[in-house]
């Protein structure tokens, strides 16, 4: 048909290279020598002033390493990773020991700015820092905005760190891990690759290995954390593997909501990311973990981008408590990604919200685990994926009840949407239920973009893109409201930017 | 005077079948047209080339728009310069709330006529007022666009948009189909509402009732994709007595 024909020249035509963010910061850097080697592995621990517990510990995940083979199931495709051609450590060289934003390196400062997060900004406008917060919160009608705490990651060691008195104040421990494993050890120690073992998967062994930094958060029990922990991310340094690591522990009856938002500057190498992020609930309690990705996919012709290869896990741990995931994932060359859910505590509840969005060359390869092992547990998968130009996007989603999981209740939603004929939408669902008492339910769709929708938006002066960028919205909603108010206005914009150029 | 639109032996194909063979209509500001033909004879086709929905292939012919080439422009260029559409079977748009779907099209359009956005008060003040002159109800408005709207409200809310966009060029197709007789003259007091002597309005309609809401200064009659006959209000009284037939030979 001639309508859908003109759609899919223009989807033709995409030009990823307006990519956005694709810009780098000079500044030094302090690299550990390329490839990969024990002698790495406690090169990177030194530099972070490690005990001995944690060399031993990344020690045995790098001999594992060697032994295991790089898994090719997923519906991706790239050329083999040299891992000896890579860095596994990089860092800003600090000129001193910061202990203000105001004594970062004005350059990364300037990057944030870039990407629309102004640091300084972020203080002054997000939290009423310069009152301690009451315990009521009564102000009148004029309800402070929400805070957010930022930990900013430059490449690979945390820079930056707000809000940290406020925190405090509360019990909450949040900071770079390379700090918490110095300071509290003991938590560290006692969580960290209890969800997912070092021997979790070749991506995750790699990341135990080598990590260089990432999040620690600890909310004590019945603690409410006051405001939203954010982390963004950003790759700078050329040709060099990141590898970030996050431990976010809720105990007993306490909440906090975590928001991890990245974007990456244009390069040509591909860059290796193998993050794992490790959740833990006691009873009672919840983690909301929302991110959004918008890291380099490649130029037009699908040179470069990012591989992005992440183990996300969340263990249930306690009975009643809950963890939910809703991510955003509009960015890297090729993403592989599966956040989730084992729900051992009895009544425990897992959740999965998700909007991936692939234009150009990329290949998303995502979904979600829920693991029901105790009883009356109950989760629940919205995944909406979106297609454009000539990429592959599949979901992959697995759901399985264990004999013990006795009244286990799932309900999974997938819908795609494509854009153009060149590009594919791929759901591939697993379901195992080894009690009879589970109930699963499972929908999917695949659907065109209607193009009387779309000439009917630009007859009212919507220009194509807006045109799509709206109806593209209206399609993920769903997950967009589980987003924090803040981070949905901002992802909202994403989703337009990243289809940008799908459609002339 | 500059005519607002002029269709100039226009010869349109969908698929290498020509629906169009010809056809010339000149509408002046001020002025309403009504156009009455049998199903298939090519009335949405001419109001879907005149908008620039894709997939239609202009072979002869040409259309200026105060006195401009509107088949160079992008639809939505056209529209930002005054030309509405209100669509035959209005599509619903999931996900997207009325009201937000129509402060960026406002929006949209400003920006495209260098004028500057609405601001939230006065764009919803506007709004509020419009729809209260419809009858429609505050909440349709939070709803998805047209999503779960009775057939009668989704024309309602075509008109809605027309009355807030404020075009120089009404196209409606069909506005009087699925519409109870309340709502019929509900709509048509808002179209009326509209007229003005810089503004003109393209009516499409299979039923002479309509045009006794709103009545219009001409009728035409087209037939196999072409107008075969116009004349004032008085043609659709014929064609209420008579039937298409004797046009059927004549085209
Ligand atoms: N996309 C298309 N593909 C093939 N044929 C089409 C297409 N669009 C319109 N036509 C044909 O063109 C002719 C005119 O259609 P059009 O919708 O313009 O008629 P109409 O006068 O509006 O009819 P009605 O009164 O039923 O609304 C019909 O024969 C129709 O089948
Ligand atoms: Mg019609």
């Amino acid at each position: 048909m001639p309508a859908v024909q003109e759609t899919v020249d223009r989807v033709r035509r995409i030009d990823v290279d307006q990519y956005r963010y694709g810009f780098e910061t000079v500044i030094e850097s302090e690299k550990a020598p390329k490839g990969l080697s024990e002698d790495t592995v406690r090169f990177i621990s030194a530099k972070k002033n490690e005990p001995a517990w944690m060399l031993e510990w990344r020690l045995e995940a790098y001999r594992r390493w060697l032994t295991m083979t790089e898994p090719t199931w997923a519906r991706v495709d790239y050329p083999k990773i040299d891992y000896q051609d890579l860095y596994y450590y990089s860092a800003p060289k600090p000129k001193k020991q910061l202990s203000s934003i105001d004594e970062i390196d004005p350059e990364i400062l300037k990057t944030y700015e870039k990407l629309g997060i102004p640091l300084r900004e972020v203080a002054v406008l997000e939290g009423v820092v310069t009152k301690p917060v009451s315990d009521d919160g009564e102000e009148g009608a004029a309800a402070p905005r929400s805070k957010i705490a930022v930990d900013a990651v430059f490449d690979s060691v945390s820079v930056a760190t707000t809000f940290q008195k406020e925190l405090k104040q509360a019990g909450v421990i949040f900071m770079p891990i390379s700090e918490a494993i110095r300071e509290h050890p003991e938590l560290v120690q006692k969580y960290l690759g209890s969800v997912v073992p070092t021997s979790d998967n070749y991506f995750a062994t790699l990341n135990s290995a080598v990590f260089s930094d990432g999040s620690f958060v600890y909310v004590p029990p019945g603690v409410r954390c006051p405001m939203e922990l954010s982390t963004y991310f950003r790759i700078n340094e050329r040709n060099t593997g990141q590898f970030e690591r996050t431990l976010i522990i809720a105990d007993k009856g306490s909440y906090v909501s975590y928001l991890e938002g990245c974007t990456a500057p244009q390069r040509d190498e591909n860059q290796l990311h193998a993050a794992v992020v490790e959740l833990v609930t006691h009873d009672d309690a919840e983690i909301k973990y929302s991110t959004v990705q918008n890291w380099y996919p490649g130029n037009s012709e699908g040179v470069g981008g990012i591989y992005n290869f992440v183990t996300k896990r969340g263990d249930c741990r306690g009975k009643n408590s809950k963890i939910s995931w809703t991510q955003v994932e509009t960015g890297s060359a090729i993403t592989w990604k599966y956040p989730s859910c084992i729900l051992r505590g009895d009544n425990s509840r897992g959740e999965f919200y998700s909007i991936a969005i692939s234009n150009g060359f990329q290949q998303v390869d995502s979904g979600t685990k829920m693991i029901h092992l105790g009883k009356n547990t109950t989760s629940r998968i919205i995944s909406k994926g979106i297609a454009a130009g000539k990429s592959q996007n599949t979901y992959r989603g697995l759901v399985t009840a264990h004999r013990k999981a006795t009244g286990a209740r799932n309900y999974t939603a997938c819908d795609s949407l494509l854009i153009g004929d060149k590009c594919g939408a791929h759901t591939v669902p697993y379901v195992e239920a080894k009690n009879s008492s589970a109930t699963f339910e499972h929908e999917a769709t695949t659907s065109k973009i209607s193009e009387d929708v779309l000439f009917y938006c630009i007859q009212r002066g919507l220009s194509q893109e807006e045109a799509v960028g709206l109806v593209v919205n209206g399609f993920v909603k769903d997950v967009l409201q589980q987003l924090p108010m803040e981070f949905a206005v901002e992802a909202q914009k994403l989703i337009s930017i990243s289809l940008e150029g799908s459609v002339g | 005077m500059t005519a607002l639109l002029e269709v100039k032996n226009l010869q349109v194909r969908v698929e290498d079948r020509e629906i169009l063979h010809g056809l010339s209509l000149t509408v002046n500001p001020g002025e309403v047209h009504a156009i009455m033909g049998p199903n298939g004879s090519g009335k949405s086709t001419l109001s879907h080339v005149i908008a620039g929905k894709p997939g239609y292939e202009v072979t002869g012919g040409e259309i200026l728009f105060k006195g401009e080439d509107l088949l160079e422009m992008s639809p939505d260029e056209r529209a930002a310069k005054g030309v509405f559409l209100a669509f035959q079977y209005p599509v619903e748009i999931p996900g997207v709330a009325t009201m937000n779907f129509l402060r960026s099209a406002l929006n949209a359009q400003r920006k495209a006529r260098g004028e500057s956005e609405f601001s939230t008060p006065d764009f919803l003040k506007k709004v509020r007022e419009v729809a209260k002159s419809l009858s429609i109800p505050q909440d349709m408005l939070k709803r998805g666009v047209n999503v779960g709207f009775s057939g009668g409200e989704k024309k309602r809310n075509e008109i809605l948009q027309m009355a807030l966009f404020e075009p120089s060029l009404c196209i409606l197709d069909e506005m009087d189909s699925g519409l109870d007789i309340d709502a019929l003259r509900i709509a048509a007091d808002g179209v009326n509402a509209l007229r003005s002597p810089d503004r003109a309005m393209v009516v499409i309609t299979h039923y002479q009732r309509l045009l006794n809401y709103i009545v219009p200064d001409f009728v035409h009659v087209m037939s196999r994709g072409k107008v075969v006959k116009s004349g004032g209000k008085e043609l659709a009284l014929e064609l209420e007595e008579s039937g298409y037939a004797q046009f059927e030979d004549a085209a």
